[in-house]
Parts: structure tokens; C-alpha cells; sequence
């Protein structure tokens, strides 16, 4: 192909920057999208740790952790057997102030209450806002954007960089929480009011303020990304690249970005108020200084709501990107599909009192935010069935980024029913703050964010880095994360239906939980699999990155733009400007020579198939 | 018009977009918006979208800060709105009179920003830099009016700590006041630049007053509302 050794030369031609310009301060948006992804898979393994820790506990209550915890025979009779012994041996005997990181979280390897608390609140905190969104809003919008739109880059590439290293700022700050003497923010993600807003109660005092600044820092960070996003998605757009033929995952990250844009300033005010309550003696959340807790829930819930949706968009884009080529097919409804999306981020905004029915909201507001919820399933339902009509007799094969797209569309939909449960007033009162909250969120965030995350990983990984990913170790990797990810949430909803609490440390001092014992620890084990399986994806990043095979510049059969240029795309991304001809799912039109038409290729779809192309 | 065929080994990458649309006569592949839609040669400065990134980028920040101030006014009306006595009982007034005519210098320098917008086609730099001074110098009084009140109220006894109703009014308040600092730091700056540079009044200058004065009319909007729903109230 002549044009693709054209954009090899200007690659080979361009002048070389020096090591900080190229993988440090690069403006170019495919290095800042590489760096969001290296950011993510870091914190992945700290917020992924930080769930099996709590899985230990759930399951062996206060028992020692494996491998660094106490020896049976030690804890009966203070007789060190093993050099773990030892060290818990010399830690205890050392005055409080003496006593070691470790030994103040978990003394001879046994998690502290305070501790258990700290960790799950740490891990909602940093697989939200350090994994999901900087892997699937920051690495994939900043890959995706310029290059499916057929631009040289961001509108703002200085603003591009800055967005990132702002949000390694974060990340740092974030992470100095786990340091700092009292321990880290122990509230929860929600961080409610007044155990957020007053030290007293947790006896976490800088671990919440490093959370609220870390927050606030991010906030900018994602500010940043979001007016950059939207200005390039709006503004340099190549020729012919009309709305309506934008690939459905630019419009999904377009739409969030809208909502990143509206919706983190809110959090941003709400996290001011409450590091005044806690550094400047405002009582906004106090209620004994004539303020009122529940105002927290409101501010954090019209910015939490949304942040659901930001989540979940994204992925929902990517798996409407991939369903279509390896079904060989248009996506079912490509209007409807954009009508839905934007549909599900507008509802979204006035959803967010569903989260604080038991709040002791007025009934009557209940009821409204009930019906507003169950409308979401509208908008949702168009879009599953939507993919489905796309699957639809379809000519299907199953690599990788199509077996983690159809886990997404199967666990959505699990996610998204038991949603519908939840929305019901009537029903959340008995379920709310269960472990079918727990099951219904990760069926959502991990079922549909993470296979999506996955999904587009595995889909652009080639473009990314020039080579394919090893396809037997990514559905043995696929295989290892769908399985236990159903073992291990699936039986959640089941400890929810029994009462079991969301944020217990033991559960096993209450008698009509200890009946779930056995679940736990078949979830707890479940969950073990899964983390460690992650191990394979890691492997095969890594390995492939090095020594994966060399993928040609279309290696899917794809018709979107940046499959067009060269893999991986030069600084500029395109040779000359793309013009483009079609919509981006223009697979198997009747008539056409092959079975799918490249968004570029200037043919005459509507005179070939005699009724049009598909879609615009 | 010659249609092609489709022919995967020749995915067609168009050397250039316009020799393109000359062979296609009249000039647009099918679906189009702009003839002159032409990204990415921005640096060139040949064409450009019709509304340039940084008008759309400020708009958005604009948007961005009202969701901020949406926050911070939904928790005053939370507050006001709840309280059976507002100001609270031994809480001290405030100043409505003196903010009124504080009201009245922001609002003046709105217009006369609108009216340096208006000048801008003319491209006179002298001038403009002179409505540009009249408009910074309205901005320091109002944080000078504005400081002076704050002095006041303190020495009256209303603290961040007392209260919700000294939270919210310096929260907001103080919010506010920060956005009128920043908007008189980016005029200075602006301005600073417009009247050292020895390079003609071009059509970047001129941007760079309507970014400016799209912040300044955000911040001059936003006084009135504050205005009416705090001292007021």
C-alpha cells in the first residue's frame, strides 16, 4: 500500500525528540493516552490488593493473612515458630509510637477494624477514579478521539499533558493518604456526612483531607480532559466527518466528557464545604452547628450519578465499536443508539435521589426519583437490543475483544435488572446497604466497565503498539475472568436477599449471617482467581508489546479512520486529512465488492445496494 | 463525476482533500458541512473552523463554573430557605446599601467591556487598551469596596466558624471574589500585552479580549443573582 509507507516515511523523517519530550512531557496524544493506561494498570494492582484483603476478612474473619500473618502456634502460645513470628514478635513489643506501618493496620497479620474500613473505602476510591476513568476516559478518549475523527491531534495538546500529570499529582496525593498517621479516608467513596466532616468519628484526620484535595486535584485534571475532548470532537472533525458518522464510541466519549464537565464541579464545591468542616470549623454538615448532613448526599449524589454513567458510557461505546466487525455487521440502529446514549446522560441528572431512599427523604421525592430511575431502563433496553439486532445473523467469530464485548452486553444486562429491583422504594428497603448493592455495582462497573475496558484493550492494542496480543493467552485470560467473576459476584446477590450488610467487618458475629459463611469463603476464593488471573493480562501486555507478532494497519477488517493509517500512526496520525464518505459500520452492503467499506473509500454505497447504505 | 469501485487493496487515503473535491465538481463529498471545514491546518492559519477552539474551550470552562456556583448556591438556598430566622439572631446584618453600589461599579464594567468589544473592530489599540484600564479599574474597586466589607463584618464577630450563615456567606461570597481576582489577573495580563507588544492589532489580540471579556461578563452576570439571594434575603 503506497499511502502506508508514505506515513512510514514522514514517521522515520520527523525529528527525533529527546527521551523527556517522547515518553514524558509528549504532547502527542497516543504517548498521553499510553500514559493513562500505564497510570490505570499501576493503580489497578493497589485497588485490586486492597479487595482481596477485604475478601480475607470476609471470609476467615480475623484470622492472620496467609504468608505475612502469625503462626497458629504463635497466637496459642507466644511461641515464635517462623521469621514472620519474629517480626510480629519484636513489632508488639515496641512502644505504640515505635510500632511499624504494618503493625498498626494489622497487627500480627489480622486487619483492624479501622483498617477494613480504610480499605474498602480505598478501594471504591481508586478503581473509580484512578483505574476506570483515567483506562477508559483518559488512555482510550485520547487515543480514540483524534484518530477516529481523522485529526493530527488534540485542539490542546500542552492542556493534554498537563490534564495527565495533574493527575498523577493526584494519584500521589492519593496514595500518601495510606501514610499519613490515623490511616486513610474511612467513610466510604461516598465519604457521608458527618462521619466524613468530623475527625472525631473515624479517627481519620489527614488520610480524608489528602482524600478531598486528591479529589479536587483530579477534578481539574478531568476539567482539563473534558474541554479538550469536547473542543476536538466539536472543531477537527476531517471533511465529511459529519455528527452522525462519528464512530459510536467518539459519541459515547463525547457525551461524558459533557457530564465530566457539569458534573465534577458540584463534587468540587461539596468536598470544599466539607474540608471546611474539618479544617475551618463550618458546621455545613453538622447538624449541631444548625447544618444538615443529608445536603452532603444530595451534592455528592447529583455529581455521583452521573459518575455512574461516565463510567459505564464509555464502555458502552467501545462494545458498540466491536460488535459490528466481528458480527460483520451495521450496528442495529445507529440513530437510536446515539438518541439512547444521549437519553441515558440526560436522565441521569435527575436520578440522583435514588441513592437516599432510606435516607429519610420525603416519600413523595422518592416516589418522583423512582419513576425518573425506571425510565433509564428505556434509553438502556434500546441499546441491548440494539446489540443484540446487531449480533443478530450475524457471521460471528470470537477473538478476544469480541468474547470481553458479549461479556459486557451479558453482565450489563444482569447489572442492569437488578437495578430495576433497586429502584423500586418498596424493595430498597430491604436490599439497601446489602451485598446486592455490592452485586449490582460490580455487575455494572466490573461486568460492564472492566470487560469493556478489556474489550478495548484487546481491540486496540495492535494500533497502539504495532503487534498483535497473543490470542491464546488472552481468551484463557478472558475465560479465567469471566468465570470467576460470576462466581464471585453472582452469590453476592443471594448474602444480599439473607441481610447480609455492605460495609461489616465481621459479619460472622451476627447468627443469622453466619448461615453465609460458606458463601463467603467460595466468593472470597472465587475472587483470589480473579485477581491473580489478572496476572495473565499483564503477561500478555507486556510480553506482546515486546514480542507479540507485528500487526498489519487493519488487522480487524475494520472501516473506522484510524485503521486507515499506519500501525502505529506517526506523529500526525494521517499522512494527508482523511475525507471521509460513509458512516463507520458500512459492513456487508449488498452489492459492495467485500464485505466492509472503509469510511474513506469514495463508492457509491446507495447505487450498489439500490436502497441505500447502511445508516448516513 | 466518475464513480469509483471499491477495491480493498486501494483504500482511497485522498492526497488532498481539495483536489479531491474539485473532481467531485461540486466540491463537497456527499454529506459536508463546511466547504471551508478544513481541521488540523490550523498552524498554517489557511482556514479555520467557523468558531475557533478557544472561544469553545472557554465556553465550556464558563459552563464548568456554573455547575460550581450551581453547588455553592444550592447549599445557601438549602440553608436560607431552612432557617426560620435569617440572618440567624445575634448574627450581624449585612451591608446592603454600600453592595449596591458595589453592584452597580460591576455592572458598569460589563458594559464598559461590551463597549471595548465593540471597539475592537477598529483595531485601535490605544484606545482599547484605555476601556480595557476603565474596566480593570472598576474590578479593583469592587474587590476594594468589597475587602473593606469583609474587614467590617469580621470585626463585627461573623467568622467562616460561626455558623452556616457566616459559612455560606464567605464561602460564596469568597468564591465569587476569587473569580473577580483571576478575571482582573487575566485582564491585566491581556491588556499588559496588548499595550507593550510591538505587533499589530491582529486578529489574536482580538481573541484574546474576547476570551477575557466572555470571563469578565460571567463573573459581572453572576454578582446580581449572588446579590439579590444573599444580601437581600
Amino acid at each position: 500500500m503506497t499511502s502506508a509507507t508514505a506515513v512510514k516515511e514522514v514517521h522515520t523523517t520527523h525529528e527525533r525528540q529527546g527521551f523527556l519530550k517522547t515518553y514524558i512531557f509528549s504532547l502527542d496524544h497516543k504517548m498521553i493516552a499510553k500514559q493513562f493506561l500505564l497510570l490505570g494498570l499501576f493503580m489497578i494492582w493497589i485497588g485490586g490488593g486492597l479487595a482481596l484483603l477485604l475478601r480475607w476478612q470476609l471470609a476467615y474473619p480475623e484470622q492472620p493473612l496467609p504468608l505475612i500473618g502469625a503462626s497458629e502456634q504463635y497466637l496459642e502460645t507466644g511461641e515464635p515458630q517462623s521469621s514472620m513470628d519474629r517480626f510480629w514478635d519484636s513489632e508488639l513489643s515496641k512502644s505504640d509510637d515505635e510500632q511499624g506501618w504494618l503493625t498498626k493496620r494489622m497487627p500480627v497479620g489480622i486487619i483492624t477494624p479501622a483498617f477494613y474500613n480504610a480499605l474498602f473505602t480505598m478501594h471504591a476510591t481508586i478503581m473509580i477514579f484512578f483505574v476506570v476513568m483515567p483506562i477508559l476516559i483518559g488512555c482510550f478518549g485520547n487515543f480514540l478521539i483524534p484518530l477516529m475523527i481523522g485529526a493530527g491531534d488534540m485542539a490542546f495538546p500542552s492542556l493534554n499533558m498537563l490534564s495527565f500529570w495533574i493527575a498523577v499529582l493526584a494519584g500521589i496525593i492519593m496514595i500518601a493518604g495510606f501514610l499519613v498517621p490515623g490511616g486513610h479516608a474511612a467513610s466510604g467513596w461516598t465519604a457521608y456526612a458527618p462521619l466524613s466532616s468530623d475527625p472525631t468519628w473515624t479517627g481519620v484526620d489527614w488520610g480524608q483531607n489528602l482524600w478531598c484535595i486528591s479529589l479536587v486535584v483530579l477534578g481539574i485534571s478531568s476539567l482539563m480532559g473534558s474541554i479538550n475532548y469536547i473542543t476536538t470532537i466539536i472543531n477537527m472533525r476531517a471533511p465529511g466527518m459529519t455528527f452522525m458518522r462519528l464512530p459510536l464510541v467518539i459519541w459515547s466519549l463525547f457525551i461524558v466528557a459533557i457530564l465530566l464537565l457539569l458534573a465534577l464541579p458540584v463534587l468540587t464545591a461539596a468536598i470544599a464545604m466539607l474540608l471546611f468542616d474539618r479544617l475551618a470549623g463550618t458546621t455545613f454538615f453538622n447538624a449541631a452547628g444548625g447544618g444538615d448532613p443529608l445536603l452532603w448526599q444530595h451534592l455528592f449524589w447529583f455529581f455521583g450519578h452521573p459518575e455512574v454513567y461516565i463510567l459505564i458510557l464509555p464502555a458502552m461505546g467501545v462494545v458498540s465499536e466491536i460488535l459490528p466487525v466481528f458480527s460483520r455487521k451495521p450496528i442495529f440502529g445507529y440513530k437510536a443508539m446515539v438518541l439512547a446514549l444521549s437519553g441515558i446522560a440526560f436522565l441521569g441528572w435527575i436520578v440522583w435521589g435514588h441513592h437516599m431512599f432510606q435516607s429519610g427523604m420525603n416519600p413523595a421525592l422518592g416516589a418522583t426519583f423512582m419513576i425518573s430511575t425506571m425510565l433509564i431502563s428505556v434509553p438502556s433496553a434500546i441499546k441491548t437490543f440494539n446489540w443484540l439486532g446487531t449480533l443478530w445473523g450475524g457471521n460471528i467469530t470470537f477473538p478476544a475483544p469480541m468474547l470481553n464485548a458479549l461479556a459486557f452486553v451479558s453482565m450489563f444486562v444482569i447489572g442492569g435488572l437488578s437495578g430495576i429491583y433497586m429502584a423500586s422504594t418498596v424493595v430498597d428497603i430491604f436490599i439497601h446497604d446489602t451485598y446486592y448493592i455490592v452485586a449490582h455495582i460490580h455487575y455494572v462497573v466490573f461486568g460492564g466497565s472492566i470487560f469493556g475496558l478489556f474489550a478495548a484493550a484487546y481491540y486496540w492494542f495492535p494500533k497502539m503498539f504495532g503487534r498483535m496480543m497473543n490470542q491464546t493467552l488472552s481468551k484463557v485470560h478472558f475465560w479465567f475472568t469471566f468465570i470467576p467473576f460470576n462466581c464471585t459476584f453472582f452469590p453476592m446477590h443471594i448474602l444480599g436477599i439473607g441481610g447480609h450488610m455492605r460495609r461489616i467487618y465481621n459479619p460472622m458475629q451476627y447468627e443469622f449471617l453466619q448461615q453465609f459463611e460458606g458463601w463467603n469463603i467460595f466468593i472470597s476464593i472465587s475472587a483470589f482467581v480473579l485477581g491473580f488471573s489478572q496476572l495473565i493480562f499483564l503477561f500478555n501486555f507486556f510480553w506482546s508489546m515486546f514480542k507479540g507478532k507485528k500487526a498489519d494497519d487493519n488487522p480487524w477488517k475494520a472501516t473506522t479512520l484510524e485503521w486507515t493509517t499506519a500501525t502505529p500512526p506517526p506523529h500526525g496520525n494521517f499522512d494527508v486529512l482523511p475525507t471521509v464518505y460513509h458512516g463507520p459500520c458500512e459492513y456487508s452492503v449488498p452489492g459492495a465488492k467485500k464485505d466492509f467499506t472503509m469510511q474513506t473509500e469514495n463508492v457509491d454505497l446507495q447505487a450498489m445496494s439500490g436502497n441505500g447504505g447502511n445508516g448516513a | 463525476m466518475t464513480s469509483r469501485t471499491a477495491d480493498f487493496d486501494q483504500i482511497e487515503l485522498a492526497e488532498d482533500t481539495r483536489e479531491v473535491r474539485k473532481r467531485h465538481g461540486s466540491g463537497a463529498p456527499p454529506g459536508i458541512i463546511d466547504d471551508d471545514f478544513d481541521p488540523g491546518n490550523d498552524a498554517n492559519g489557511e482556514t479555520r473552523p467557523s468558531i475557533g477552539n478557544a472561544f469553545i474551550a472557554t465556553l465550556l470552562f464558563l459552563g464548568a463554573d456554573i455547575m460550581l456556583f450551581a453547588g455553592l448556591i444550592g447549599a445557601f438556598v438549602v440553608f436560607r430557605y431552612g432557617a426560620e430566622n435569617w440572618p440567624p439572631p445575634g448574627q450581624p446584618r449585612l451591608p446592603v446599601g454600600v453592595t449596591a453600589i458595589n453592584t452597580a461599579i460591576l455592572l458598569l464594567s460589563g458594559f464598559l467591556m461590551a463597549h471595548t468589544w465593540r471597539l475592537l473592530a477598529g483595531r485601535n489599540r490605544h484606545q482599547i487598551v484605555k476601556w480595557l484600564l476603565a474596566v480593570l479599574a472598576l474590578g479593583v474597586a469592587f474587590l476594594m469596596v468589597q475587602g473593606y466589607e469583609w474587614l467590617r463584618l469580621l470585626d463585627f464577630g461573623l467568622k467562616l466558624s460561626s455558623g452556616v450563615f457566616g459559612a455560606t456567606f464567605y464561602t460564596l461570597i469568597g468564591c465569587h471574589a476569587l473569580h473577580v481576582i483571576g478575571a482582573v489577573i487575566w485582564l491585566s495580563a491581556v491588556s499588559l500585552r496588548i499595550r507593550l507588544s510591538s505587533h499589530a492589532f491582529d486578529e489574536r489580540r482580538i481573541e484574546s479580549v474576547k476570551l477575557i471579556g466572555m470571563y469578565w461578563f460571567l463573573v459581572v452576570a453572576l454578582w446580581p443573582i449572588l446579590y439579590g439571594l444573599v444580601y437581600w434575603s
